[in-house]
C-alpha cells in the first residue's frame, strides 16, 4: 500500500509535538528555549571539536543498536544491554589493566584487538547469562536485565573502589589512566577514534545481512514473529535465543570498551551512560530498519553531546536530551502512523504490513509484545 | 538487640513497605485486567517528585494539616492514571506495542521528574503527620508497630483488603478478572473488554503514582535527582511474586521491605563486611525468587510435601499470570 502525500507529511507531526512539548518545558523551568535550541545545536556541530565528540558518542550508540537489531529481530527485550556494556568495559580494562601491569613492552596493535575480543567475550557471556536465565529459569528477558544491569553496576563500582582502585587511593571516581598503546587510536586531540566508527559500521552492515540475506537471520525474525510457529518448524528456539542474546551482548561488549578506551582513559563509576538504553529508543524508533538505525543514532548523539554543552552553559539539568529523545519516540510510537490514528476501524483490519509502515513497533517489536512481558 | 529494638524495626519495616504495598497493589489490578504498565518506575519518580513540588506551592511554610498533602497524592494518582491511559490507549486502539510503549515512557517519567524537579533538591518540605490510633496503639508489641503510624499507613492496608474483596468477592471483581483471563468470554457474557481495561489501567497507574508520593512525603522525604530509581523495577517483580494476587503483593512488599531493613541493620552492625555485598543483595534476590517462581522449583518443592497438603499448597503458591496479558483483544 502506498503512502498518499497526507500521510507522508504526517510524518513531521511526532516530531512538531516533541519540539512544542520541549519548548513548554522550558518555559515551565524558566529557561530561553531559542537559547537553549541554540546552545544545543551549537554543542552538537558548532565547531569541528564538538561535531568529533558528537562522533565519539556515536559509535558506542552504533554497537549497542546493532545488538538490539538482532534481540529485537528474535522478539527479545534485552533491557539487559546496559549491563553487557558495562560487563565489555570491564573486560576491556581488566586486559589493559593487566598489559601495564605486567609490561610486556606490547604494541598496541597486539594489546587493541586483545582488549576489544575481550570486552566482546565478556558481553556475550552477560548476554547468555540473561539468555539462560530466560529459557532455562523462566525469568523473563525485562528482569533479569534490570537486575544484571544494576549487579554490572555494582560490580564497576566494588572494582574501581577495591581491587583495582589507584595507589594513592581515597578516590571512587575511576582507576588509573591506562597506557597510551592500550587505548585506540584517536583523532587529534579528541575522544573519537576513526577505526572503532569503521568497525561499528562493518558490524552494522554484517548484522543487517545477516538478518535479512541468511538462513540464521531468517530463523531468528521467524521466532520473533511468531514463536509457536517457528518451534514447529523445528526452528531450535531455545539455542537461537541465546545466540541471539550472545551476538548482542558481544556488541554491547565492544561499546563498552569504546567507551574506556576512547571516550574515558579508564574504568568510571558511571560508564555506560545511559547508552544501552537510549539505544533501545533508537531501535524502537527506527523500527528495526538498519539504515534509519544509524542516522537516529546520529540524530540521537547530537542531542546528546548538545544537551551536555548546554548543561555545562546553562546548569539547565541534564535530562533535556532524555526528554526531547523520549518525547519524540513516544509520539511517534502513538502518532505517527496517520492511518491508525484516524481511522481506527481500517487499521484494525490489518492495514499496516510490518516493515512497511514508518513507525516503530510495527515490525520486531510487535512479535516481542505478542509473547507477553510475563508469559 | 532488646525488646523495643526489635518493636522500632518492626515498625520501621511496616511504614517503610507502603510505598511498595500502594505500587504493587496498583499494578495487580492493572495487570489482572489484561494490561502490563511496564513504566512503573518512571511513573513512581514522577509521582515523587509531583507530589511533593505540589504540597511545597500549596504550604510554602508547612504549617497546613492536610490539604496540601492531600493535593500532592492526588496529582500523584492523576499523573499516574494519565500515564497508564496512555500505554492502555496505544495499546488498545492503536495496536502498538504495550511493553515499547511502557518501556519509553518510564525513561521519559524519569527524566522529566528530573527535568521538572531540577530547582526543588535537597530542601525540605511538608510531610505526613504522624498519627498513632488511640487506645490501639497502647496495645504492648501490636500497638507500636500495626498503630503507631500515619493515616497513610493505615489506610494502604484496609485498601489492600478492600481490593482482595473487591476481586474475589464481588461481581464486577469478578468481570474484570474474566477480562484478564478469558477476554473473549468475557465479551460473549456481555462485559466491555476494552472500558474495563482502561478503567482499572487508569485506578492501577493512580495507585502506582501514588507509590510515588509516598516516598516523597513519608518515606523518603523530599527530592533530589533519581530521588528513587529503580524500586519501579523491584515492584514489578513483586507483583509476579505475589502470583498477581494483592494479599500476596502486598506480603511481598513487606517481605522485601523487611529484609531491606535487616541489610540496613546488618550493614550497620558490620562494618567490615563489604558493602558490595549489602549492595548486590537486592538484586540477587530478586533474581532468586524470579528463578525460584519461574522455573520448576516450586512445583518440586510442592510434590515432596505429603500428599493431602499438596492441593492445598498447589492453589496457594499457584503463580500464573493472567491469560490474556498483554494481548489485545479484538472483536470478531
Amino acid at each position: 500500500m502506498r503512502e498518499s502525500l497526507l500521510e507522508r507529511i504526517w510524518l513531521a507531526a511526532p516530531v512538531l509535538l516533541s519540539v512544542a512539548v520541549t519548548t513548554l518545558l522550558l518555559a515551565v523551568v524558566g529557561a530561553n528555549p531559542l537559547t537553549t535550541y541554540g546552545s544545543l545545536v551549537d554543542g552538537a556541530f558548532g565547531s569541528t571539536e564538538r561535531l568529533l565528540t558528537t562522533l565519539a558518542f556515536w559509535v558506542p550508540l552504533l554497537f549497542c543498536a546493532t545488538g538490539l537489531l538482532v534481540t529485537f529481530n528474535t522478539g527479545l527485550w534485552n533491557i539487559g544491554v546496559e549491563g553487557q556494556m558495562i560487563m565489555g568495559a570491564i573486560g576491556a580494562s581488566w586486559v589493559a589493566l593487566t598489559v601495564d601491569q605486567l609490561n610486556l613492552g606490547l604494541p598496541g596493535w597486539v594489546i587493541v584487538p586483545l582488549e576489544l575480543l575481550v570486552a566482546a567475550a565478556f558481553g556475550a557471556g552477560y548476554g547468555a547469562l540473561a539468555g539462560v536465565l530466560k529459557t532455562r529459569g523462566g525469568v523473563h528477558e525485562i528482569f533479569g536485565g534490570v537486575a544484571l544491569n544494576n549487579l554490572a553496576i555494582i560490580a564497576t563500582n566494588f572494582l574501581i573502589s577495591g581491587p583495582w582502585q589507584p595507589p594513592e587511593g581515597g578516590s571512587f571516581r575511576g582507576t588509573v589512566p591506562f597506557p597510551s598503546e592500550a587505548m585506540l587510536p584517536l583523532l587529534g586531540n579528541s575522544r573519537f577514534s576513526p577505526l572503532s566508527l569503521g568497525l561499528a559500521l562493518l558490524l552494522l552492515l554484517g548484522v543487517a545481512l545477516i538478518l535479512g540475506r541468511t538462513t540464521w537471520g531468517l530463523k531468528l525474525r521467524a521466532l520473533g514473529k511468531n514463536l509457536r510457529a517457528a518451534f514447529l518448524l523445528g526452528v531450535p528456539s531455545e539455542r537461537e535465543m541465546l545466540n541471539a542474546m550472545m551476538l548482542c551482548g558481544a556488541l554491547a561488549g565492544l561499546a563498552g570498551s569504546v567507551r574506556v578506551l576512547s571516550w574515558f582513559d579508564s574504568l568510571r563509576q558511571s560508564i555506560s551512560g545511559g547508552i544501552g538504553f537510549l539505544a533501545i529508543l533508537i531501535v524502537l524508533l527506527a523500527g528495526s530498519r538498519p539504515v534509519w538505525t544509524m542516522l537516529i543514532a546520529l540524530l540521537f548523539s547530537a542531542l546528546l553531546n548538545g544537551g551536555t554543552i548546554v548543561n555545562l552553559r546553562t546548569q539547565l539539568h541534564s535530562s533535556l536530551s532524555g526528554i526531547i529523545q523520549g518525547t519524540l519516540v513516544l509520539f511517534v510510537l502513538l502518532f505517527g502512523e496517520y492511518r491508525k490514528l484516524f481511522r481506527g476501524k481500517a487499521a484494525e483490519s490489518g492495514a499496516s504490513p510490518p516493515g512497511a509502515a514508518p513507525a516503530a513497533g510495527s515490525g520486531s517489536t510487535t512479535g516481542a509484545g505478542d509473547s507477553g512481558v510475563m508469559a | 538487640m532488646n525488646d523495643s529494638v526489635i518493636v522500632l524495626l518492626l515498625a520501621s519495616i511496616v511504614s517503610q513497605s507502603v510505598p511498595l504495598v500502594l505500587a504493587v497493589t496498583g499494578e495487580t489490578l492493572t495487570e489482572r485486567a489484561g494490561v502490563t504498565n511496564l513504566s512503573l518506575d518512571g511513573t513512581m519518580m514522577f509521582g515523587a517528585m509531583i507530589a511533593f513540588l505540589t504540597a511545597l506551592m500549596l504550604d510554602p511554610a508547612f504549617e497546613a494539616d492536610l490539604l496540601p498533602v492531600l493535593a500532592g497524592f492526588t496529582a500523584a494518582a492523576l499523573v499516574g492514571a494519565f500515564a497508564a491511559l496512555i500505554i492502555a490507549w496505544g495499546s488498545i486502539r492503536l495496536r502498538q506495542d504495550q511493553v515499547a510503549i511502557g518501556f519509553v515512557l518510564t525513561l521519559l517519567l524519569a527524566d522529566l521528574a528530573n527535568f521538572l524537579g531540577q530547582n526543588y533538591t535537597r530542601i525540605p518540605g511538608p510531610s505526613v503527620k504522624h498519627m498513632p490510633i488511640p487506645l490501639l496503639s497502647d496495645i504492648p508489641l501490636i500497638g507500636p508497630v500495626l498503630f503507631g503510624h500515619d493515616m497513610l499507613v493505615y489506610l494502604t492496608f484496609v485498601l489492600v483488603g478492600v481490593v482482595w474483596w473487591w476481586l474475589y468477592r464481588t461481581q464486577p471483581g469478578l468481570k474484570m478478572r474474566g477480562v484478564g483471563e478469558r477476554p473473549e468470554s468475557a465479551f460473549t457474557r456481555g462485559v466491555g473488554v476494552n472500558s474495563t481495561r482502561y478503567l482499572y489501567s487508569a485506578i492501577g497507574g493512580a495507585l502506582v503514582g501514588m507509590g510515588g508520593a509516598a516516598y516523597s512525603l513519608s518515606i523518603k522525604l523530599g527530592w533530589s535527582d533519581n530521588h528513587i530509581l529503580g524500586i519501579g523495577w523491584i515492584a514489578l517483580a513483586i507483583v509476579i511474586f505475589g502470583g498477581w494476587r494483592p494479599v500476596r503483593g502486598a506480603l511481598g512488599a513487606v517481605l522485601y521491605g523487611a529484609i531491606k531493613t535487616l541489610i540496613t541493620y546488618l550493614q550497620q552492625s558490620f562494618p567490615a563486611v563489604p558493602v558490595v555485598l549489602f549492595n548486590s543483595l537486592q538484586w540477587l534476590l530478586m533474581l532468586s525468587v524470579l528463578l525460584f517462581v519461574g522455573s520448576e522449583g516450586l512445583k518440586r518443592l510442592v510434590d515432596l510435601s505429603p500428599k493431602p497438603l499438596q492441593r492445598v499448597l498447589n492453589q496457594a503458591l499457584r503463580v500464573a499470570p493472567p491469560e490474556g496479558l498483554g494481548k489485545v483483544f479484538i472483536k470478531e
